[in-house]
């Protein structure tokens, strides 16, 4: 079986969602005035967060139920 | 305009996202044994892959850049390059041509040609493909090296080297299935990239609503009715009353008919991917899994620009100046990203736009060494040597396939004049194509002689028309009448383009029938079973649940599709 693509996918967003969300804690509401004044990297990061750990766990559902991998419909 | 500065936080997503991308091409290395993995996947792809894989390859950097572009400049008519020039054409190929593609096991559309016709539509087809995905890979990493450099102040040499190696290392470490998974993940990376910049944007602007209503002035402004840049279809009863230039006629049967099925149901860029897949039925839902996102792009990259317009009307001046007086459009998306997107979003929005320059340029280059190797190599070159041999002219054929990209891309720098001119001949070549498959797949009589000639024909069609017409705004030379007389002027650009699509598929078609009946047919029903409709046992696909039905995944898509143009009618 191939490298089932949802495992790199999952992995990229959940780094990318846990990135932006960390510098949105960290930088506060100080450089969201161009984003009218939401605290986009944190909301957004935690979306990518949500989309990368959703991807992970399809990806591994799938790897444990045999087979897995790139047949995964 | 302002450069835009990128912080160490933006610059880290930047380099984590060619981490993965190559990271991709190396895990899949050890997959690659024989030629037809590395060009073909193995044929082992499953439909949603495939599907957005498909969708992806297509969505360059130029689409993103330009769709928004369009978008400032004509409105929400823009999408009718989506909802009439590409779902009924990609429903077309997966439901009634997909068949023949696939169930030839043809390894390229050349090869179907020469399957279906002889040598010499083949090799008509395989050199002149072979060349424009060059030159357009070369020109769109062209237009990406000059904006990068216009707005984030890098080095034109740099990008374009940094671009081409990493796309280069991964196709040549995994083939086909690299290109295929990484515009998988393009494919989300680019929607969750300028997804937020949309939100935000119709956020301040006030809604959909409030967009319609700061549209408004920027219709007027320029002439037109208040709903122009809002309505996509109430202002095409006539060419003068809509920015575009474009009457319902010549959009429908330009666009919608010859200009999206020549594209969409022809070229192998995309139609590869649904060639990958893992079987007849995954092959014929690719097209249609991808018309499901493709329906919703406008929103993504149309979407930007009409905010940006509507902004840059009453909010004082938000898109640069050119030397014209006119705004600059392409920098749209640009200056979305700088006005919305604080450092950390910039750093998405740009690895978005990057992912979108890379998928296309993959897409390209994978379609070249396939059609290289197997319809020009093994054809002309060296027939009948080992797979392993063609498994190491495919991997050549990337690296100067890429390394004559760049060279198209210098070109581009220098001679912007012959650039313009090759890109008008290779619109000239595209235009008959349809008429010529359509008449393969559905009429058994069609032959040899008929499609190769019909093909020429329908291409001199294409110059002549062009050559005698003329935009109204323009003078003679590239844009038309280089013949020496102006027999009929168009109102734009646009419509005189797509009626030059017309003229020439009408002229391929009735060419290409004429020849046929005319000449000899070569081709025995038993060698064109499976490759013309009338001879080819019908697909039954009553056992499947109705949602992996291709027929009826058709009708939903087009049903979905007419929604849309009724709600933004």
């Amino acid at each position: 079986m191939k490298l089932d693509v949802r495992l790199p996918i999952g992995l990229m967003f959940a780094l990318f969602g846990a990135i932006l969300a960390g510098y949105g804690l960290a930088a506060g509401d100080a450089i969201s005035d161009r984003s009218l004044g939401i605290n986009v990297n944190l909301w957004w990061g935690v979306v990518l967060l949500a989309f990368g750990l959703a991807m992970l766990a399809l990806a591994i559902r799938a790897a444990r139920s045999g087979g897995g991998g790139a047949s995964a419909r | 305009m302002q450069q835009i500065h990128l912080g160490p936080i933006d610059y880290a997503l930047l380099i984590l996202y060619f981490v993965f991308v190559l990271g991709i091409g190396w895990v899949l290395r050890r997959f690659v044994r024989s030629s037809d993995d590395f060009f073909l996947s193995g044929r082992s792809i499953p439909a949603w892959i495939a599907g957005l894989a498909f969708i992806s390859a297509n969505l360059g950097a130029q689409e993103v850049i330009g769709m928004a572009a369009s978008g400032a400049k004509y409105g929400i008519m823009t999408s009718h390059f989506y909802w009439v020039g590409a779902i009924p054409a990609m429903v077309f190929v997966g439901i009634f041509m997909m068949p023949f593609y696939y169930g030839s096991r043809a390894r390229s559309v050349p090869e179907y040609l020469k399957l279906r016709f002889d040598e010499k539509t083949r090799g008509f087809n395989a050199i002149t493909f072979a060349v424009m995905t060059v030159f357009s890979s070369g020109i769109s990493m062209y237009a990406l090296a000059k904006l990068l450099e216009l707005v984030l102040g890098w080095n034109f040499h740099a990008s374009v080297v940094l671009s081409a190696a990493v796309v280069l290392i991964y196709i040549f470490l995994g083939g086909l299935t690299s290109a295929i998974y990484n515009e998988v993940l393009q494919f989300f990376l680019i929607v969750l990239g300028f997804l937020p910049l949309v939100l935000l944007g119709l956020k301040d602007v006030g809604g959909w609503d409030g967009l319609v209503a700061k549209l408004q002035p920027v219709a007027t402004n320029a002439g037109f009715a208040p709903g122009a840049w809002s309505d996509s279809w109430q202002h095409m009863t006539s060419p003068t009353s809509n920015p575009m230039g474009v009457e319902w006629f010549g959009m429908v049967m330009g666009l919608g008919f010859v200009l999206s099925f020549g594209y969409w149901c022809t070229d192998f860029l995309v139609v590869q991917r649904a060639m990958a897949a893992d079987s007849m039925t995954a092959a014929r839902r690719t097209p249609l899994i991808a018309a499901l996102p493709k329906m919703l792009f406008p929103g993504l990259v149309i979407l930007p620009g009409m905010i940006a317009i509507a902004l840059h009307g009453t909010g004082g001046g938000l898109l640069p100046i050119g030397a014209d007086g006119t705004p600059n459009y392409n920098l749209a998306v640009p200056v979305m990203l700088a006005h919305y997107f604080p450092s950390g979003m910039l750093g998405l929005g740009l690895t978005a736009l990057m992912a979108s320059f890379m998928s296309g340029m993959a897409g390209n280059v994978t379609a070249f060494n396939t059609v290289w190797t197997y319809d020009i190599y093994q054809s002309y070159v060296r027939p009948g040597q080992s797979d392993r041999h063609y498994l190491w002219m495919g991997h050549m054929a990337t690296v100067f396939g890429i390394g004559a990209s760049v060279a198209a891309a210098y070109a581009a720098t220098r001679f912007n004049n012959i650039m313009d001119m090759l890109q008008l001949v290779f619109a000239f070549v595209n235009a008959p194509l349809f008429a010529t498959f359509l008449l393969g797949m559905f009429w058994r009589r069609a032959t040899g002689h008929g499609a190769f000639f019909g093909l020429l024909l329908g291409t001199a069609a294409a110059a002549i028309h062009h050559g005698l017409a003329l935009p109204q705004t323009a003078v003679p030379g590239l844009k038309g009448a280089f013949l020496g007389a102006v027999l009929h002027t168009y109102p734009s650009e646009m419509a005189q383009n797509f009626w030059t699509a017309i003229y020439a598929w009408t002229t391929c078609f009735v060419a290409t029938i004429v020849i046929s009946l005319l000449t000899r047919r070569k081709k025995s029903d038993d060698e064109l079973r499976g490759l013309v409709y009338a001879l080819t046992p019908r697909l039954k696909d009553g056992d499947l649940p109705w949602y992996r039905q291709p027929a009826a995944l058709g009708v939903v898509v087009l049903g979905l599709t007419l929604v849309l143009n009724l709600i933004f009618w």
